[in-house]
């Protein structure tokens, strides 16, 4: 008699938990993965593709599944640092496929060479490029993120990748970078 | 609040935390006038000589300009514009380095004056009562005023704030070493000041005016209280000496006993600060109608003979200035503009003298040595504590040089990196030599710069996420419209009238085509996809060769008649590696002979008497050019992904088994 009383309290005090586990598991149902929006947080958003995948969102995806975290060229080592921290691995290197050199660079057509194919406009994953069929095209450097992916479509080679100026305003201090002219 | 005046009045003031004693050396300079210098034989100008943006440019190079004519002019509340000096010429507008510790260049204007010093027409204010307070601002403004005490903040920005003003604070102090312009300022010029004032004094219509100055300049003090005497409102309040006690948080501390906190404006305490150098510069534009081109420059330093005070006109190049003070001419030069707590060192003596260069100092190697003779000193912290004993700013030194040297961003953040002022007074009594300022400004830049690039990324993220949201509705919709024509196609078919049979066979036949070719492309659909792989990348290459070689027959067409193609398309089949370079050696050769003829042809059309390519026949022959220019890359272009197309083709067929085609072919003919 005692051992049914047993099984019957505690086979109700388990549905009773599972019921209100479920409950709260629809409840507080959280929209899409965390741990994919952490590391698209700190992927540089140039959307190059230089990954392998189409966009920085779908690369974070790939990282919250286990895909390597030193595919992201631009990037670099800060962002492999930062994603190792996260996930709480040993940061690797740069991943050997890819160029090291990850100066921000902007694009520029070279307007007197565009015939106006809208090529470009379409590669470009950010809609940084204006124009439209035979109109001359060109680049909204403020909305550029220099991923190069409008280079190569371009059937006269008109498109060029240019390194930002630094300027004082982007200027940063260096201690070991002082340029030392010597005065005349 | 009474109670701020009643013990401002009886001497008492509130102190600030910290701060140091460094030796004054003011002595160098106090005991001299300041002498007007001659007119360097060229000025240059920075386009921007303040916090904020620059303003767009009214003259171009070889224009005429008279003394105090406006060069650049803006509606921009953070724009100030810039006036010439003297009258001369515009001789060049280019970069050059400018007044920055980056040693970088920014676009200045060079002038080269004539000497004759010549004014723009100038109307005098005789009545300053008759001006309303937006007059005022509009002629502070267009004066191109902005602080000269060092930060170089507009000064029509801080003059037209809302906010009630309790106290106005005029800034004396000038606590750093060496310096001693505005106290010389003071002691020559103390009527013209006591005009600016009142000027502000009307403007912001404070309760109260208080002068703040270090008590180790008494003839200044005695000057300020002699002119101010009869004026109820103005208290000149001489404070103890003590660096950094010139900092705007600092002074507002000393005088109010308030603290400005984190972020936020002078302004909305009810407190404008403004230095007594720009309480003349206001007064010269309001009344003399004088705008900002000249000011006073502490030319300091052992290493100088004659170290003077000197009247520097704004774009005077500071090598002049250490010439006209007695520079010996030495092989290594150590020039520190700004003084020797927060100025840096200029890389060259062709930097111009700005709006906020108050002190150019040439200091004996004994003095102050050189970074860039001796290296750096530093050894390893021993926490010591002296940093935050210190600190005006009552922050954590040592803390922020662990955090900033490990580029730990969060916990400077936390620590209030932001509210450093960089006064140098944790560096100045560092026992191990650790240049602490320094660390902080590296951390400082790397932080903007990382917020910058966050801001950016996020941009790009939203832009990102709209083009492809934009994609997929465009996708949805031809979808959608797709779908519509082909109800309303089968629709009608099913109608039964003869018309819908005879197209309903049409259709039927069009379907057994379109089917025929599906099963031809299938097998090229991937190729297009994934067009970045190494493989594709090759084809591709050979495709483009192919392109530049069509291009160039194209180009050809316009003399000569077309050469068979059919060569280039054989090449393709051979072995691929060698066909590679010689089809790139083919397309570089046809490339350049295409533009050559070109060249040619245009040359030909235009110019008949065979003479080689003058300026005025290119001239000439440029519109026409361009024209057929682009005609030929239009057709270059058309010719490359044609040929693209079909290198694509057949490497494909010449990869698939042929039984596959054959294969499919009939197929395709019985449906």
């Amino acid at each position: 008699m005692t051992t049914l009383m047993a099984i019957i309290v505690l086979g109700s005090m388990a549905l009773l938990f599972g019921a209100i586990l479920g409950f709260a598991s629809v409840k507080f149902h959280v929209e899409g993965d965390p741990l994919a929006e952490q590391v698209d947080a700190l992927l540089p958003q140039t959307q190059c593709g230089q990954c392998g995948y189409p966009g920085c969102k779908p690369y974070a995806e790939a990282v919250a599944n286990g895909e390597a975290i030193n595919k992201c060229a631009p990037g670099g080592e800060d962002t492999i640092k930062k994603i190792a921290d996260l996930m709480g691995v040993e940061p690797p290197p740069l991943d050997e496929n890819h160029d090291t050199d990850n100066s921000p660079t902007v694009a520029f057509i070279i307007e007197e060479d565009c015939i106006g194919c809208t090529k470009c406009i379409q590669a470009c994953p950010v809609d940084a490029i204006l124009g439209t069929t035979k109109q001359m095209h060109t680049i909204i450097a403020d909305e550029c993120t220099g991923c190069d992916l409008c280079v190569e479509p371009c059937p006269v080679d008109c498109i060029v990748m240019i390194p930002i100026a630094k300027t004082p305003q982007n200027w940063q201090w260096d201690l070991n970078n002082i340029p030392v002219v010597q005065l005349d | 609040m009474g109670s701020v005046i009643e013990r401002i009045k009886r001497g008492h003031f509130w102190t600030f935390h910290g701060g140091i004693h460094p030796p004054e050396q003011k002595f160098l300079t106090t005991d001299k006038p300041i002498r007007a210098v001659s007119i360097p034989e060229q000025l240059i100008l920075p386009l921007q000589q303040h916090i904020g943006i620059s303003a767009d440019l009214q003259v171009n190079v070889g224009d005429k300009v008279l003394k105090g004519q406006a060069l650049t002019k803006s509606t921009h509340p953070m724009a100030v514009p810039i006036h010439a000096p003297t009258s001369g010429t515009i001789t060049a507008i280019k970069n050059a380095v400018i007044a920055h510790p980056s040693g970088l260049s920014e676009l200045c204007l060079f002038i080269t004056p004539d000497g004759e010093d010549r004014w723009r027409e100038r109307k005098i204010c005789t009545d300053l009562a008759k001006l309303t307070d937006n007059d005022l601002i509009d002629k502070i403004s267009s004066a191109g005023i902005s602080g000269m005490g060092g930060a170089g903040f507009p000064t029509q920005v801080k003059v037209s704030t809302h906010e009630k003003i309790k106290f106005l604070i005029i800034n004396a102090a000038e606590c750093e070493p060496y310096i001693t312009a505005d106290d010389l300022l003071i002691r020559e010029h103390s009527p013209s000041i006591l005009d600016g004032i009142n000027i502000l004094d009307s403007i912001l219509s404070p309760e109260h005016i208080l002068i703040g100055i270090e008590d180790n300049k008494p003839e200044a003090i005695k000057v300020l209280q002699q002119t101010t005497a009869n004026n109820e409102k103005i208290q000149v309040c001489v404070l103890p000496t003590k660096y950094p006690t010139g900092g705007e948080k600092q002074l507002i501390q000393i005088l109010t006993g308030q603290e400005v906190p984190a972020g936020v404006l002078p302004s909305s305490l009810g407190i404008v600060m403004q230095n007594i150098a720009t309480c003349f510069a206001i007064a010269d534009a309001v009344i003399n109608d004088i705008p900002l081109i000249k000011r006073v420059v502490t030319v300091s330093g052992q290493a100088l003979q004659k170290p003077q005070n000197v009247w520097s006109l704004l774009g005077t190049p500071v090598g002049y200035l250490l010439e006209q003070c007695g520079y010996p001419n030495k092989d290594k030069k150590h020039i520190i503009m700004g003084g020797p707590m927060m100025g840096y060192s200029l890389p060259t003596d062709q930097v111009p003298v700005v709006k906020t260069t108050n002190c150019i100092l040439a200091p004996s190697e004994i003095e102050i040595s050189s970074p860039y003779s001796t290296g750096t000193r530093e050894v390893e912290c021993i926490r010591c504590g002296q940093c935050s004993d210190v600190c005006p700013a009552q922050l954590l030194p040592q803390e922020l040089q662990w955090s900033a040297k490990a580029k730990d961003h969060q916990q400077l953040n936390k620590l209030n990196l932001f509210d450093c002022i960089e006064c140098g007074a944790c560096a100045y009594v560092c026992p191990s030599q650790i240049p602490l300022v320094n660390y902080y400004r590296i951390a400082k830049s790397e932080i903007r710069q990382q917020t910058q690039l966050d801001i950016k990324a996020e941009h790009a993220k939203v832009r990102f996420e709209a083009r492809k949201e934009r994609l997929t509705r465009d996708k949805i919709a031809r979808e959608e419209k797709q779908r519509a024509a082909a109800a309303a196609r089968k629709a009608r078919m099913n109608s039964g009238t003869t018309e819908a049979k005879s197209e309903m066979s049409a259709v039927a036949q069009a379907l057994a085509r379109v089917k025929a070719k599906k099963a031809q492309t299938k097998v090229q659909a991937p190729i297009n996809q994934e067009t970045p792989t190494a493989n594709v990348a090759q084809k591709s290459q050979v495709a483009a060769a192919i392109a530049r070689a069509k291009a160039k027959k194209l180009a050809a067409q316009q003399n000569i008649a077309v050469e068979k193609t059919i060569l280039v398309d054989q090449n393709t089949d051979t072995s691929k590696p060698a066909v590679d370079k010689k089809a790139k050696i083919a397309a570089a050769v046809a490339k350049a002979k295409a533009r050559k003829f070109a060249d040619k042809a245009h040359v030909k059309n235009v110019n008949v008497d065979d003479k080689p390519i003058d300026d005025k026949v290119e001239q000439v022959s440029n519109t026409e050019k361009t024209l057929v220019d682009k005609k030929a890359k239009i057709a270059a272009a058309v010719a490359k992904a044609k040929a693209r197309k079909l290198a694509e083709q057949q490497a494909k067929l010449a990869a698939t088994p042929s039984n596959e085609i054959t294969n499919e072919k009939p197929k395709s003919e019985s449906t």
